[in-house]
């Protein structure tokens, strides 16, 4: 009887796990298995793969290390950037703003959202392009400003861009902050300065860490914003990617690349949650 | 209306009542667009007591209590605090502490960092080791010695509302702030916090200020009651002094419970009640009235020869020590009256005949067409 419950219990969670495991096996193991094996691999002369068991793909890595460098700063320093943008638009939404236009603020954050994120971006090079702010620039004196084509450039559009996959992590957290506990600080003694940090910022810190790991992982795969804004001076892996795999035809150095990138990506957020974790427990026994 | 009067009263229980106030209000108004929340209210609460403001949600009892923190500025009038005025200080420049209704303590942080909190605002800073030994001290004070690392939602509603306590308390303010802080807890909790909170202001001497709708809260635990009403101030005084002699009708029916008559007073002291019945009637105002009655206040008999009301007994709930009877008064509608052990007859049941006397000092007359104010 009891264990009849029991197996009927584990048929339910198989039934219940499967799909995702299916699916998971199919196109992200299998796929990575087969990237593993190209990465190993020869180009075959015509491209494509040939079978064969060299590491010179990975020798070849520091041929595209640029492209390494800046996904890998270019990428957090962007979240980075879209965090400090976001908090105070999502502390306004979400504590300051009358709550009856609440619902109207987050709408104008989010509708842009529905538009081509590449349509947007085009807008962004005609901005940002020589006949664009440039020339307003230059109207008043200032010369030859070449902004298109520069980190700069790819940072402002990897902002634009993001926003609201950052606002809206960080907006759902402060709406369910009690403000009553805010008064209480204040109580306290707490200036807003301290209110702000000692309590709404911890409070908050859910909402961070969603939208800093939704937007870094997103910009890690990210190939339209420098491509169009970076315009082959400031590429990510995913413009080296595109160009080796579509391009050139080199496949088992493309996905060298690839396995490389992803084996990077997780011992840097190993690394860095080690960090985070650390750091926080130190801060809990520094609140004597 | 004033507490200058209660100066005078100090009463034997508490502390000794120093002469200057903790907190004044002058001709205090706050409005919230076309809402009048507090409407004018002058008041005045003595170093050292224990005062509660008592009266129905919407009253205005919490809006007062916010603009001594600081998180509502008045819209006319004058907040004192230590007859220093506070309109426009913020609420971290005050030397007062609030205890939040539902506590609205920090759940990122534990027990220790949320009663240290106060402490580690203070500027210049005070010395880790010193804001240690005065964390603990509170949490001793309200026993949760052994709870400085628990965290906050580790813990029932009777240790929180210690723990929010602790926090209020540390910083030694000149005035503690109570916002219905008993509301969340059950009864048998709620007495057992009635008595540590008047041994805690005892022990601190530091002048308390509770908000509260309770009115059994208020009369047990504080100094002098400070009734409001609509905004206003309907009465303030000793517990004792609003539940005797309720200075209207509104006083007379939110403090305790009460019997309704109806009657008009005639030339000559009578009372004339709705059946012909005559009552005798202080003062002189002559006119239709209303006269409220303590249920204790009534005796019931169950012989029916002399003076009172005649009447039949329709419903009896028994209390341990007491029994509560509704009474139908012939031609007067019904009344409650709560018998005491021993003290009067509680073998009457549901449809007795009974007759209802009561000393007529402990009938309160209020000229009619005041019932609201």
């Amino acid at each position: 009887m009891r264990a009849d419950a029991e197996r009927k219990r584990s048929l339910v969670t198989a039934a219940l796990a499967a799909p995702a495991a299916i699916w998971l096996f199919l196109f992200l193991i299998l796929p990575f298995c087969a990237m593993l094996v190209f990465a190993f691999g020869k180009r075959a002369p015509e491209g494509g793969y040939e079978a064969a068991f060299t590491l010179e793909q990975f020798a070849n890595l520091p041929s595209r290390a640029a492209a390494f460098w800046n996904t890998l700063v270019l990428a957090p320093a962007g979240a980075l950037l879209c965090l400090l943008v976001a908090y105070p638009v999502a502390y306004y939404l979400a504590v300051k703003a009358p709550p009856q236009r609440r619902m109207i603020l987050v709408a104008l954050i989010v509708v842009p959202f529905w538009t081509s994120l590449l349509v947007r971006t085009y807008a962004w090079m005609y901005i940002l392009g020589s006949r664009g702010l440039p020339s307003l620039l230059d109207l008043i004196g200032i010369e030859d400003v070449r902004l298109l084509n520069t980190p700069g450039a790819v940072l402002l559009g990897i902002v634009y861009g993001y926003l609201p996959l950052m606002i809206m992590p960080i907006y759902v957290s402060l709406e369910k902050l009690d403000l009553r506990l805010l008064d209480a600080s204040a109580d306290l003694g707490a200036r807003p300065a301290s209110t702000f940090f000692g309590v709404t910022v911890p409070l908050s810190m859910p909402g961070v860490i969603t939208g800093m790991a939704l937007v870094t992982i997103l910009l890690l795969g990210e190939y339209l914003i420098p491509q169009l804004l970076g315009g082959g001076k400031v590429f990510f892996i995913g413009n080296a990617l595109v160009d080796l795999f579509l391009q050139s035809r080199n496949w088992p150095f493309g996905s060298a690349i690839a396995v490389t990138m992803v084996a990077v990506v997780v011992i840097v957020l190993a690394v860095s949650m080690r960090i985070a974790w650390r750091f926080a427990g130190a801060r809990r026994v520094d609140l004597v | 209306m004033a507490l200058a009067n209660v100066h005078g009263t100090s009463s034997a229980k508490g502390p000794a009542i120093d002469l200057s106030n903790d907190i004044e209000f002058r001709a205090v108004t706050k409005r919230y667009g076309a809402v009048t929340a507090v409407a004018g209210i002058d008041l005045a609460v003595p170093k050292g007591a224990f005062v509660a403001l008592l009266g129905p949600s919407g009253c205005g009892k919490t809006t007062c209590l916010r603009m001594i923190g600081g998180f509502e500025q008045p819209t006319e009038g004058i907040v004192l605090i230590e007859n220093r005025p506070m309109n426009g200080v913020p609420p971290y420049q005050r030397p007062v502490n609030m205890v939040f209704q539902h506590y609205a303590l920090f759940p990122h942080l534990d027990v220790l960092a949320n009663v240290s909190y106060g402490l580690r605002q203070m500027r210049p800073a005070i010395a880790r080791a010193e804001i240690l030994r005065r964390s603990e001290e509170a949490l001793e004070l309200v026993r949760l010695g052994g709870y400085a690392k628990r965290r906050i939602h580790e813990l029932s509603g009777g240790q929180q509302q210690r723990v929010a306590l602790a926090r209020a308390i540390v910083n030694r303010p000149a005035v503690l702030l109570l916002d219905e802080p008993l509301a969340a807890l059950d009864r048998k909790l709620r007495t057992a916090m009635q008595f540590e909170l008047q041994t805690l202001q005892r022990e601190l001497g530091i002048t308390f200020l509770l908000v509260t709708h309770d009115q059994e809260e208020a009369l047990s635990m504080s100094d002098f009651v400070c009734v409001m009403h609509a905004g206003r101030v309907a009465q303030t005084g000793t517990p004792r002094e609003v539940y005797d002699a309720p200075a209207s009708l509104f006083v007379a029916d939110f403090v305790g419970k009460t019997n309704h008559i109806a009657g008009v007073v005639e030339p000559g002291g009578v009372f004339r009640l709705a059946n012909g019945a005559a009552l005798a009637a202080g003062g002189s105002a002559t006119g239709s009235a209303a006269a409220v009655l303590r249920p204790e206040a009534i005796r019931l008999h169950p012989d029916l020869q002399g003076e009172g009301l005649a009447g039949t007994v329709t419903h009896r709930i028994f209390l341990g020590s007491t029994v509560e009877y509704a009474v139908a008064a012939d031609g007067l509608g019904e009344f409650l009256v709560t018998a005491d052990r021993g003290k009067t007859d509680q073998t009457a049941a549901p449809g007795d005949r009974v007759r209802l006397s009561f000393d007529p000092a402990a009938l309160h007359l209020f000229p009619a067409g005041t019932a609201q104010s």
